[in-house]
């Protein structure tokens, strides 16, 4: 690991100034900085260690009915909250799907949302990686890429975004409160994330210094409490990123669909929300038609990036099931095997 | 630079000055402190072998900067029996062959008192299995793990009925 400075400083204002420096990154649990700085795939020369900032680490429900998780919540503590899980089922059961107990107990808020992709090129420092260095090729273009993207990816990068916890998270309309060198803003958590085009070594929409404080729920996000799911298909049942995953969550008046909501894990550089979709569903009845209409929109654009146009159909089958289960009810309490195919949970029904 | 940090071991206050910031906190134990009970297996978060209790909650110590941990409360597998008697999640290991070559059996024992402290898997073997799986066991011992887990996690019930009884 390369050598670098430690800095802990006791504001955020002292911190957003600090990381402002160039080659300065942030220090948060380091479940994933410290990993890519082991294999060399980062190289800072300072971090900027935000884990002692106070405030930082509260869940709050606003006089509006927001909810504003502060960024040092534990992706662990957030997951385990029962009022937190019983009003946004889908983003617990996602973060539960995640990682291992450890990670998550470690895992912060902010970081999950800033962790970086699992390409194998991105991580083996001797590929050519345009991620990990500018201009220098993609080697996932021509190689093992049966996990790659299938939407919004590019010639210069095909890699996926891994996070479980942004994809209901994004499906629900979050907001992030971002303090920088000119204040504090906040953006859609849909523009965090950025498609590749010609400049993938920019993951995120976020300027040197900028540092996530919080992520907030709008208040319309608990209508969906009673219909939603996260569901997610990979490798192995536990401990695995996802190949395709899916939140769906649904709100339904009078044997209707009022409002839907889906988003895709695993299948882009961003979590994918898939409005086309939510467009179909809406007033219509729950069926298995129209779930299969909305497949259909979610994927419309997507196209294979190598060997791994098996995820497209996946894809559909993965969005068909979600809203199926959605249908059938958020279950009393998260299944054994969170967001798994393979649960046997009431209402598991192949697509 | 160097930097001071105290941290509490298995007990006891250990303060330490760091030379260098890219110690973790497994590497602390291991070399500073010599507790190697604590294991270093694939050093990248991936195995389980690693897993100690900071501050009540089982973490990889491999993905731990000891530098960022200042004040911290650690709880590594030395310091999880008393004195000859051994803690029921040992003694439950023994009993049922929870191991074979035995690498990753501290990092499965830390993480069990772990897990039985979140108190999210009960005695439902598919939930144990699942809140289990940040360890993993190259000989395939699980079943006897799990085995072991749920005596552990059945004593535990039966004390705490005992004690509201």
């Amino acid at each position: 690991m390369k050598q670098f400075d430690y800095v802990r400083p006791a504001t955020v204002t002292e911190a957003v100034a600090a990381a402002a420096q160039p080659g300065a990154v942030y220090l948060a649990a380091g479940t994933n900085l410290l990993d890519l700085m082991k294999g060399g795939v980062s190289r800072p020369d300072r971090l900027v260690d935000v884990t002692h900032l106070g405030g930082l680490d509260q869940i709050e429900t606003l006089a509006d009915g927001s909810l504003r998780i502060g960024a040092l919540v534990s992706n662990a503590d957030l997951a385990h909250d029962a009022d937190f899980a019983k009003s946004y089922p889908a983003v617990a059961e996602a973060l539960l799907s995640g990682a291992s107990a450890q990670l998550r107990n470690a895992a912060t808020v902010g970081g999950n949302l800033l962790q970086r992709t699992r390409c194998a090129y991105f991580y083996d420092t001797a590929s050519r990686c345009n991620k990990r260095e500018a201009g220098t090729g993609c080697d996932a273009r021509e190689g093992e890429n049966r996990t790659h993207s299938v939407l919004g990816w590019s010639e210069s990068c095909i890699a996926t975004h891994p996070s479980d916890f942004c994809v209901p998270l994004v499906a629900l309309d979050a907001v992030i409160e971002i303090e920088g060198k000119h204040g504090r803003r906040e953006i859609a958590l849909d523009e965090l994330h950025r498609l590749p085009g010609n400049t993938p070594e920019r993951d995120a929409a976020l300027e040197p210094g900028d540092l996530i404080v919080a992520v907030r729920l709008p208040p319309s996000a608990r209508g969906f409490a009673a219909h939603a799911r996260y569901l997610k298909v990979r490798e192995r049942t536990s401990y695995a990123f996802a190949v395709v995953s899916a939140a769906s969550a649904l709100r339904i008046e009078n044997g209707k669909i009022a409002e839907a909501r889906l988003a895709l894990g695993g299948v882009a550089a961003k979590p994918w929300r898939a409005r086309a979709a939510e467009d179909v569903l809406r007033g219509v009845a729950p069926t298995a038609d129209a779930f299969q209409e909305a497949a259909w929109r979610a994927l419309t654009d997507a196209k294979p990036s190598g060997d791994n146009a098996f995820k497209i159909e996946l894809a559909r089958r993965i969005v068909v099931r979600a809203l199926t289960l959605a249908a059938a009810g958020t279950p009393a309490r998260i299944p054994a095997l969170p967001a798994s195919p393979f649960a046997s949970t009431s209402g598991a029904i192949h697509a | 630079m160097n930097h001071s940090i105290s941290l509490t071991v298995n007990g006891a206050r250990r303060d330490f000055v760091l030379d260098d910031p890219r110690v973790t906190l497994l590497d602390l134990l291991r070399e500073r402190l010599h507790l190697t009970g604590t294991k270093k297996g694939c050093d990248r978060g991936q195995c389980g072998a690693c897993t100690i209790l900071v501050d009540g909650k089982r973490i990889n110590s491999c993905l731990a900067l000891a530098i960022s941990h200042d004040g911290a409360d650690i709880l590594t597998i030395e310091g999880v029996a008393r004195g000859d008697q051994l803690h029921p999640v040992q003694a439950a290991f023994i009993a049922h062959d929870g191991f074979q070559c035995g690498f990753c059996t501290p990092g499965q024992i830390m993480s069990a008192i772990g897990m039985m402290r979140e108190a999210q898997a009960g005695n439902d073997p598919e939930r144990i299995r699942e809140c289990m799986s940040g360890n993993l066991c190259r000989c395939g011992a699980y079943a006897g793990i799990v085995d072991a887990v749920l005596e552990a996690q059945a004593g535990t019930d039966e004390a705490n009925q005992r004690r509201s009884a």
